[in-house]
């Protein structure tokens, strides 16, 4: 990496031209860059990767925002994937996180790129991994990911991310909402958000109880829960690392350089712990499946034949064999 | 596979503070299937090409109903030239007076719709001059 000769001209044109990546994420989205992610693989796992999530409207992409430019002023160069849903009647979006990111505008050490869910459920696409590879390999020392506006099970970016902020705002809910299985278990930093707003004192009391009552639960581990995360079974994840809430203001910036110090330390208790190898560990593994899945579901239709298959459903739709049986009979068809 | 999407980037230069057309045409342009990068309010003609840039559009959509047109759509397409986003397509909306069309047209503008357009109008010009290859 140290000899500039043999990059790979994808990973030096990524580099030096902003156009050349912006181009080369559009064919990642499109799925239509296999052998240029395959080149730059090599040259990524530098960057932090940090996901910020939350319910709509707590204020992610104000708190992206300040995020960006405080490393910024640590002399930091960050991208920003920002996601925002697809509909499910057109295939169209509004793409509209820019709108609170106009200050980071013309620093050339900032990207900024909106990307759909394009139909995928888990809060971000099913192509944001690569994405988030091509901007690693581009060289910047930050990937914020910004998800949709998430409420309890788009927890997709926990296997995306090395740290996952989650960001509450005051009002959204009583402490109930706060013990419901889902993003709050992700979570490796929570954020308050909003935090001159009413109500911030009994937010942050439900979602300190609702930590504590992970704790005592658990016995072990607050991670622990992350094994119904589909995407990353974490397996002997310890529980040195404590969850801390903080309080924000993203309209103003308050608590931002708490949030980065403490971001730090993630990143530092991921790496000397080893949780980081265990958790890279275990979504490569889930990913590679998927993939193998995907890959052997299309070679099967390949030889059996689309028209079999849909046969096959027709003899179902008619009550002739279950589901189950058509599936097993389909395997049988296709060796 | 998914299939690829056309991109525009909804954009309001200038400082009138009039973006109920943009976010009309916005909504519309995603009711046809389009993903819409919308940048908001009082957008300086760099912000608009560096986001149109990032964002790898096909089309760069403006909304302009100061009578700062014959200013801005210029700078803006200057812009685009210098960086070599020469196959993205230009439509501008909002107040633009008769005898100023032709002159945008002849500078680059592949289309304009005035008050009164008919959004179908505007989605059928874009499907039209985007070729999606």
């Amino acid at each position: 990496m140290s000899d500039v000769a043999t990059l790979p001209p994808i990973v030096t044109a990524i580099r030096e031209s902003r156009r050349a990546l912006a181009r080369l994420l559009t064919r990642i989205e499109n799925h239509a860059a296999a052998s240029e992610l395959a080149a730059l693989y090599p040259f990524g796992g530098k960057a932090h990767l940090i996901g910020v999530t939350g319910a709509p409207g707590t204020g992610k992409s104000s708190l992206v925002n300040w995020m960006a430019k405080a490393y910024r002023a640590e002399g930091k160069t960050v991208s920003i994937l920002a996601v925002d849903p697809t509909s499910p009647f057109s295939g169209g979006a509004v793409l509209g996180d820019r709108i609170r990111m106009r200050d980071l505008h013309g620093d050339s050490g900032v990207f900024i790129r909106s990307m759909a869910t394009r139909g995928n459920l888990g809060g971000i696409a099913r192509t944001t991994k690569d994405m988030i590879r091509a901007l690693d390999a581009a060289g910047f020392d930050i990937v914020l990911i910004e998800t949709v506006g998430a409420g309890q099970s788009e927890v997709e970016i926990a296997s995306a991310a090395q740290t996952v902020i989650v960001v509450e705002a005051p009002g959204l809910g009583d402490d109930v909402q706060a013990i419901k299985a889902g993003i709050l278990e992700i979570a490796d930093i929570l954020v308050v958000n909003k935090a001159d707003n009413p109500g911030v004192e009994s937010t942050l009391r439900a979602l300190r109880a609702a930590l504590d009552l992970g704790h005592r639960v658990e016995r072990v581990m607050h991670h622990g829960k992350l094994m119904d995360v589909p995407a990353v079974p974490v397996i002997g994840e310890d529980s040195a690392w404590q969850t801390p809430i903080l309080q924000t203001i993203a309209t103003n910036g308050t608590g931002v350089s708490e949030l980065l110090t403490k971001i730090a330390e993630h990143r530092a208790y991921l790496q000397e712990s080893g949780v980081q190898r265990l958790r890279e560990r275990a979504s490569i593994s889930a990913e590679i499946e998927e993939r193998l899945r995907d890959l052997l579901l299309a070679r099967l239709i390949e030889r059996v034949g689309a028209a079999h298959v849909q046969a096959t459903i027709e003899r179902v739709l008619r009550r002739e064999i279950d589901p189950n049986s058509a599936a097993q009979a389909l395997l049988a068809d296709s060796g | 596979m998914a299939e690829r999407k056309i991109r525009v980037l909804v954009a309001k230069p200038g400082l009138d503070g009039h973006d109920r057309g943009a976010k009309v045409v916005a909504r519309a342009l995603r009711d046809a299937g389009m993903e819409v990068i919308y940048t908001g309010l009082r957008q300086t003609p760099e912000m608009i090409v560096e986001a149109a840039l990032q964002e790898d559009v096909d089309v760069i959509g403006l909304s302009i109903l100061s009578g700062a047109h014959m200013a801005l759509v210029p700078r803006i397409l200057e812009l685009m030239k210098a960086h070599d986003l020469n196959d993205v397509k230009v439509v501008l909306g909002g107040i633009i007076p008769d005898e100023d069309v032709p002159v945008l047209k002849q500078m680059g503008v592949s289309g304009i719709f005035g008050p009164g357009s008919d959004t179908q109008e505007i989605i059928e010009h874009i499907r039209k001059v985007v070729s999606l290859e």
